[in-house]
């Protein structure tokens, strides 16, 4: 995980010092005069070579000091501090509402193979998993702020400025996770032993909750850390799109503005938590299926 | 009893021996070609091709022409309102222009950034992943470290942080943005093919077909082209066919997001973002370039659904 993170670290590093320009002549009306650009690059340790740069960086970072924004002249910390909270409240709210939905979803559309409900949740799932999420976002505002009223266009601060973001970034999750529920429990519906609790008089409620939905539920499980990786990756977009106050919104400024330590902390910040959920599926695998330790 | 289960079995066999013999690959057209949804992807798909290469041809103005009379923020003609101009049926964008001709010159976008960068992603990630798969070594060892640490790059984020970083750059002005995006695309995508691809060969080397092939002295290369790949191929197809769409997605989200193709030159995604601010006001502007990305994201899935189902059907959802 480390070793992961200080790669991410170093190529983010390369890549925001390859960009041309500097956070200093963002003004094209006002361009600062030289020697204040110089003080400034002196300041933020910018006039040092690249590689003792990053250095630098890396040992502030292992005290976890992220260094001072460019752009907002306040420390990295403060603004990550801030605006990581909102982020994570729409990400689990994102989550939970996805796996609501999903699940209930995609083990009716399963019992009910082939009928009109299967077919209703296969369309959702195709749209949820095709349509981008601000092409989303367009067509919901489009209805639902400016033809019916229901919510404001955008903000945040109220639960009627949630609910517009929330549903839109659970929407490609929940589409993900009702396929792989639905495509799940087909799988183990037709597996020997449902047949054998059946044939031995058990209750279809019984077969089902305990054999079928038990079983099927662990390749679900496993891919509940992805989809929730897809929600980190999704919620800039959303957060710029609904002027939501995160740090994926403060992400997309930070870059075009090269405001190289809110880059680089947001950066490690969104790796840090995919590798955490990829790792966290790994350790549920073997939770939830002990066949798998075994197999090792 | 037995006699007619016999003959019954004869008459099985015959019909088998009478119908027209098809190869594999026949076969998966036949599916592909029964799938309704999947043509309807392919004629879009094809529409949307033919648009693009006769935009030239077919659009009325010139997608960047801003008109002298000021004629900005027209709306459709069908919705009846006073702000139409029957010159222009789908109305115009904030500065005057021609929003029909803007959809038809960016399809060119699209379709060029769905197809190109997925042919360098493959061309280099299946070549990197069956030399890594069979020979296995330090290749494998690094193709593995880096494909470690771009996984923890959230795909997106990759292609987000390469493009800004060199979109001022000379580089990223040549052919308004896009050579840049191409790179960026390819990057970030041909590991997930090069991995893809080094476990279909993991697999398939220690089976008999191969070891029968090396056997009878068949040359690592000759393994590798007649025997690996045209066995890996059928996964490597469907990745592909949902690799274009991924490619046509990044593309307008970074448009919208402002880092993409650089204005004028039309984009759906960029047209996205220069409508949205004034998107109460003329909602079209916005709706129409929205609606031609839903239709051409949903034909490409129709159509990678249907060629999944078709080349592998136990793959089937």
């Amino acid at each position: 995980m480390i070793p992961t993170l200080f790669f991410v670290a170093l190529i983010t590093f390369a890549l925001a010092k390859a960009a041309p320009g500097s956070p200093f002549d963002k003004n094209p009306d006002k361009p600062p005069k030289q020697e204040t650009i110089d003080k400034w690059n002196r300041f933020y340790g910018l006039d040092k070579p690249v590689h003792e740069q990053f250095i630098l960086y890396m040992s502030n970072v292992a005290k976890l000091d992220f260094g001072t924004s460019i752009r907002r002249q306040r420390p990295v910390a403060d603004i990550l501090g801030q605006g990581f909270p909102v982020t994570a409240q729409l990400g689990i709210q994102a989550l939970l509402l996805a796996l609501a939905v999903a699940l209930p979803l995609g083990v009716i559309s399963a019992l009910r193979q082939n009928t009109l409900i299967d077919y209703g949740s296969l369309f959702f799932a195709t749209i949820g998993t095709t349509i981008p999420s601000f092409v989303m976002a367009i067509f919901f505002i489009y209805i639902f702020a400016l033809g019916l009223k229901l919510f404001p266009i955008t903000g945040w601060g109220t639960p009627q400025h949630m609910v517009m973001p929330t549903v839109i970034l659970a929407m490609g999750a929940a589409a993900f996770l009702a396929r792989i529920t639905r495509a799940s429990m087909l799988e183990a519906i037709r597996q020997d032993y449902v047949r054998t609790a059946r044939s031995k008089g058990l209750r279809e409620q019984v077969v089902i909750v305990g054999h079928v939905l038990k079983n099927a539920l662990i390749p679900v499980a496993t891919v509940v850390g992805p989809a929730a990786a897809g929600l980190i990756t999704g919620s800039f977009i959303i957060e710029t799109f609904f002027s939501v106050p995160g740090i994926g919104r403060e992400y997309v400024q930070s870059i075009t503005a090269l405001d190289y330590p809110v880059i680089m902390a947001t950066t490690l910040l969104y790796a840090f938590f995919i590798v955490l959920a990829n790792l966290s599926v790994d350790l549920v695998y073997g939770m939830l299926d002990p066949r798998i330790k075994v197999a090792k | 009893m037995a006699t007619a289960s016999t003959t019954q079995d004869r008459a099985a066999e015959l019909n088998v021996l009478a119908r027209k013999q098809r190869s594999l690959w026949q076969d998966a057209a036949y599916r592909l070609f029964r799938n309704k949804a999947a043509v309807a992807g392919l004629i879009v798909i094809f529409s949307a091709f033919l648009i693009a290469i006769l935009s030239g041809f077919i659009a009325p103005y010139s997608p960047t022409l801003i008109p002298t009379s000021p004629a900005s923020q027209m709306e459709p003609l069908w919705t009846g309102s006073k702000y139409t101009d029957p010159r222009y049926l789908l109305g115009t964008d904030f500065l005057g222009r021609d929003i029909l001709s803007r959809l038809i010159y960016a399809s060119r976008v699209s379709m060029v950034v769905g197809f190109i960068p997925t042919s360098i992603v493959f061309a280099l990630g299946v070549s990197v992943g069956l030399t890594a798969g069979y020979f296995g070594g330090w290749l494998d060892q690094l193709l593995m470290r880096f494909t470690d640490i771009v996984y923890a790059f959230p795909d997106f984020l990759f292609l987000l942080i390469i493009v800004a970083s060199f979109r001022n750059s000379p580089f990223g002005k040549i052919m308004d943005g896009l050579l840049l995006i191409f790179v960026a695309i390819a990057i970030v995508g041909w590991v997930g093919v090069a991995r893809l691809t080094r476990g279909q060969v993991l697999s398939l080397k220690e089976r008999e077909f191969v070891e029968a092939a090396r056997s009878v002295g068949a040359t690592p290369r000759r393994l590798m082209t007649k025997h690996l790949l045209p066995n890996a191929l059928a996964p490597l197809i469907v990745t592909a066919a949902f690799s274009v769409p991924g490619a046509i997605l990044g593309e307008a989200t970074l448009s919208f997001l402002g880092v993409g193709i650089i204005p004028p030159t039309p984009s759906w995604g960029g047209m996205i973002n220069e409508g949205f601010p004034l998107f109460a006001a003329n909602p079209w502007a916005v709706l129409l370039p929205a609606m031609c990305i839903s239709v051409v994201m949903l034909a490409f899935t129709f159509v990678g659904d249907g060629l999944r189902d078709a080349l592998d059907p136990r793959m089937k959802t």
